[in-house]
């Protein structure tokens, strides 16, 4: 349920944003969520990086589909239209208002029930159509809601919480972005803020879907022994292979954080992402050897995160579709109309 | 030796028609038999425009496999003087150029009527009847002997039939030279050639039978006006003319010319010619599911959004429409129904998903429909869609039908009032934010069960969470009965203010006073009015209603209480409107009588006769 308003709780000095707003005004109503669950650590990311990156709320929308993790909207930006739309259609429904109204800045946030079971098709077509939209998914790799299945992402041999054990391959929907053909793909970790702030604001300055696949343990359902997406199985097996500092765009570089290691990428906005490596041959430009990199810590049972790949050149839906750069909601009717004299004209051949 | 182009001097006549034969001057049916692929559209095109230019009354009807290449595939041109457009289930002259279909086509003519094939072959013993006048010309063979390109033959043997057709129906040769310059503009070479066919046809038919025959076109008046136009053509118009600039789509037949010529009418006046830009936005989506999906999305950001679509596609996408429905979002959905169900039949017609448009989706769900009869109304419809989905913020079905969409239709010449404006319904800017002291979704502030709703990006004041799943006035979640209870009870009032709001139903009141109505929609409508002008010569008088739309306004309840026998016409099995009337009005079951067409063909007025007869025969009867 989300019809609980949270109070405000301001307080004299607290930071402002370069739009003059407080923290407080990225957030939400309160969250009813399981206490510990792993997407209100993800809220408290999103509303640290709208308002770090000091986005307007007004003129953001708030996408998702059905599931724990759809519900997630309501709890920040409270600012924003918000839109809870069919179970795995959230892709279809960003796509048409993106259309519609290509200004927006769009985040969507889906579970992994909802991107890669129902929502799969979309999941993999919005990609394709490389829509203008932040994609989180807030993976536990279990059906919350409806009391413990195994999704579409659990591990072989991970184990539920009745004892059933999965065999059946999991979906990666990492390296499915990737081969897809996705921009901007990322992995992320609702217990590492510090990786995961930054990876949002870099995925809503990315130009095109940004998709960041958040491991964000299922404290009822998932959170046990023998589990591949409990907290303490994702710590012991996370593996950072890179860290994406965001830099917007009026701050001027002044140093990489470590000599050698920076590589700085220009998005659209003018704002960069200077990625520092941490495996020394990691690469986020090479697709074929990403791929390779994700194949093998799968083999060992690893969680890699980080910036995965990136490709800043990629058209856009709208570049694709040739739209006018002003949204297609601003024009005047008579913009659209051709008016009786070319019905007139239009009509000639028909006789 | 080819003939110089241009020349009209026919070679002098060698037989006689048989005195059997019956005179019909511009009242007669041509059906034409090939195989598809071959390039015959564009000949049958020609053959209709000359009949429309001659001042005849004309309709085409493209009887067409589900298939691209190879497959019989038949196109049957009505000219009528009185200008009765629906199909003729009678054929007059067949152009039986495919010897696959000898058979059927010969059994198709009726008696007196002419067969006419091509005689390069030997005549095939299949064709033998003597009631009809059987015609062979060598078409392939002149063809053949004429044109060196192997590629180019295909076409002109179809262009060549045209030129036997002048010459056997007495068609204008100047209008057909006129036509084909008309066509061909930008490339002369091609109006020659095309002109040596036609006079390779119009010299040999000449040749082999007195011309005209008695069956034939005479100039007449009575196409000023008019205009040749498919349905589905028309709704692209009204969908550019309506303001729409987002279309989703995922291609599906009969449906997919829509958006195709949507498309094109955009490249043409939405794009700007310096830059390129353009002023709309097509997706085409991976499925129906997502193609709904994003005309929700686009509705609610505050585009004219729309996705055409048939049976087997609104199945597809019942979750968004229910979806839509309960957070009221307007939408605006064309089914161009085809023959079900599931594949079913995907080139032949049928009103078959009128029950499954109204109440499309899970739970106590209920959308307007509206029927357009033809293509003036399919654009007329198309933006009286927008304007209700908007005024109604709701999902809005045009339920159009292959005969309409994909069929050539005679209509008076579309007018657009330059005075139009889109009917935005209540959507709040900021001005208006200012003057509210909070902004609520769903709160019924005037009482005609329409709440005001806001759009994203333009205010924080008016931000809101669209939810499909139970909400309040206010908009908030709720599992509270009454809240729940409250919010669903205001959506029918909304339906109370839809049915003031659609299209009202057309009465035709019968020459005398009668008991006994008839109902019908959509593409029964030609029919019916010829039926009934056939029926009245007979002495059976009905008054007859064209429903335009659903929710049925009052004009639809009175017309059935002051009648003691209702027939409704029905495109479908399973009495789909009958179904609907008995539901949704207070008439007696017993007084609806059904009259039902179902078998993928366009409804013909005899079939109306043959229901009204029988009934009436029956109850003389008993």
């Amino acid at each position: 349920m989300t019809f609980i308003p949270k109070p405000r709780v301001g307080y004299p000095g607290q930071p402002r944003n370069a739009l003059g707003l407080t923290k407080e005004d990225y957030e939400g109503s309160l969250s009813t969520l399981c206490a510990g669950c792993g997407h209100d650590s993800i809220t408290a990311a999103i509303v640290q990086a709208f308002f770090e990156m000091a986005i307007d709320p007004t003129g953001v929308i708030k996408m998702s589909g059905i599931g724990c993790s759809s519900k997630t909207p309501a709890y920040f930006l409270s600012g924003a239209h918000g839109f809870n739309s069919v179970h795995g259609r959230m892709p279809a429904v960003a796509t048409g208002a993106l259309a519609a109204n290509r200004d927006l800045v769009c985040i969507g946030v889906s579970g992994d029930g909802d991107a890669l079971s129902i929502g799969f098709g979309q999941f993999a077509h919005a990609i394709r159509r490389n829509i203008d939209m932040l994609y989180l998914i807030e993976n536990n790799g279990v059906y919350g809601l409806t009391k413990g299945q195994f999704s579409a992402s659990a591990d072989p041999g991970s184990k539920a919480k009745r004892g059933e054990i999965n065999r059946q391959q999991a979906i990666d929907p990492v390296a499915v972005a990737i081969t897809l053909g996705c921009g901007f793909v990322a992995r992320g970790f609702s217990g590492d803020k510090e990786q995961l702030v930054p990876l949002l604001k870099a995925g809503l300055a990315h130009r095109g879907l940004a998709l960041i696949d958040i491991i964000s343990p299922c404290v009822t359902f998932n959170d046990h022994e023998g589990s591949t997406k409990s907290y303490a199985h994702t710590r012991s097996h996370y593996r950072p292979a890179i860290f994406a500092d965001f830099v917007p765009p009026a701050d001027e570089i002044l140093t990489t954080q470590s000599p050698g290691e920076g590589r700085r990428v220009v998005l659209h906005d003018g704002s960069s992402i200077v990625l520092r490596r941490i495996e020394a041959d990691f690469d986020p430009a090479d697709r074929s050897g990403v791929l390779a990199r994700l194949d093998a810590s799968r083999a060992k049972g690893e969680v890699l995160t980080g910036l995965l790949y990136l490709n800043e050149e990629l058209p856009e839906m709208h570049d694709v579709a040739g739209t006018c750069r002003t949204p297609l909601t601003a024009l005047d009717y008579a913009a659209l109309n051709p008016g009786s004299e070319a019905l007139a004209e239009i009509q000639r051949n028909m006789r | 030796m080819p003939n110089p182009p241009g020349r009209l001097t026919p070679m002098p006549a060698t037989v006689q028609h048989p005195p059997a034969m019956e005179g019909k001057i511009n009242d007669f049916v041509i059906k034409i038999a090939t195989v598809n692929g071959t390039g015959s559209a564009s000949a049958n095109q020609l053959l209709m425009k000359a009949l429309f230019r001659m001042g005849i009354p004309v309709t085409g009807k493209n009887l067409f496999p589900s298939n691209i290449q190879g497959l019989p595939t038949w196109y049957e041109i009505r000219a009528n003087a009185a200008g009765h457009g629906a199909r003729s289930a009678a054929v007059d002259v067949m152009v039986a150029m495919n010897a696959q279909t000898y058979t059927q086509d010969l059994r198709e003519v009726a008696g007196g009527g002419v067969l006419l094939y091509d005689a390069t072959w030997p005549r095939a013993r299949q064709l033998q009847r003597d009631d009809i006048t059987i015609i062979g010309l060598p078409l392939a063979r002149l063809v053949n002997e004429h044109f060196p390109l192997a590629r180019v033959r295909i076409l002109m043997k179809n262009i060549a039939y045209v030129g036997a057709l002048a010459a056997l129906l007495d068609l204008d040769l100047e209008i057909v030279k006129t036509l084909l310059e008309e066509s061909f503009a930008s490339k002369p070479k091609l109006v020659t050639a095309n002109l040596e066919a036609i006079m390779l046809g119009y010299n040999a038919a000449r040749a082999a039978i007195d011309c005209p025959l008695p069956i034939r076109a005479t100039p007449l008046t009575a196409t000023a006006g008019k205009i040749l136009i498919d349905g589905n053509s028309a709704a692209a118009l009204g969908c550019l003319y309506a303001g729409a600039t987002v279309g989703a789509w995922y291609p599906i037949t009969p449906s997919t010319s829509l958006m195709d010529a949507f498309k094109a009418y955009c490249e043409r006046y939405r794009t700007d010619p310096e830059s390129g830009e353009r002023r709309y936005c097509i997706i085409q989506a991976e499925d129906e599911l997502a193609a709904a999906g994003m005309v929700v999305g686009a509705g609610w950001a505050g585009a004219r959004a729309f996705t055409p679509t048939s049976g087997p596609g609104i199945s597809l996408m019942n979750e968004l429409i229910g979806f839509a429905y309960y957070t009221e979002i307007p939408a605006v959905f064309f089914d161009i129904q085809r023959v079900g169900p599931s594949t079913g039949m995907p080139t032949r017609t049928q009103q078959c998903d009128v029950l499954a448009c109204a109440f499309a989706s899970h739970g106590d769900t209920r959308h307007p429909l509206l029927f357009p009869a033809d293509p003036g109304e399919c654009f007329t419809f198309a933006a009286a869609a927008f304007d209700l989905a908007e005024r109604l913020q709701t999902p809005v079905f045009v339920l159009s039908d292959l005969d309409i969409g994909m069929n050539d239709w005679m209509i008076d010449e579309l007018t657009f009032d330059d005075h139009y404006r889109p009917d935005r319904g209540k959507v709040l800017g900021a001005a208006e934010l200012d003057k509210l002291e909070k902004f609520h979704r769903y709160l019924d502030r005037d009482g005609d069960g329409i709440a005001w709703r806001t759009l994203p990006g333009v205010d924080r004041r008016g931000a809101y969470f669209v939810r499909g799943s139970g909400h309040n006035r206010y908009g908030a979640y709720t599992e509270d009965a009454a809240e729940y209870q409250d919010v669903v009870d205001r959506l029918l009032g909304k339906w109370q203010t839809a049915r003031r709001l659609v299209p009202a139903a057309e009465v035709h009141r019968a020459a005398r006073r009668t008991p006994l109505g008839i109902i019908a929609y959509g593409s029964s409508n030609a029919a019916v009015r010829e039926a009934l002008s056939i029926l009245a010569k007979a002495g059976v008088h009905l008054d007859y209603l064209r429903l335009k739309a659903f929710p049925f306004g009052d004009e639809v309840e009175a017309f059935l209480a002051e009648h003691q026998s209702v027939y409704v016409v029905d495109q479908n099995r399973d009495a789909q409107m009958k179904s609907l009337l008995t539901l949704e009005t207070g008439v007696e079951k017993c007084k609806l009588h059904s009259i039902l067409h179902y078998n993928g063909l366009p409804l013909p007025a005899q079939a109306v006769v043959a229901g009204i007869e029988g009934a009436l025969n029956t109850e003389a009867v008993a």
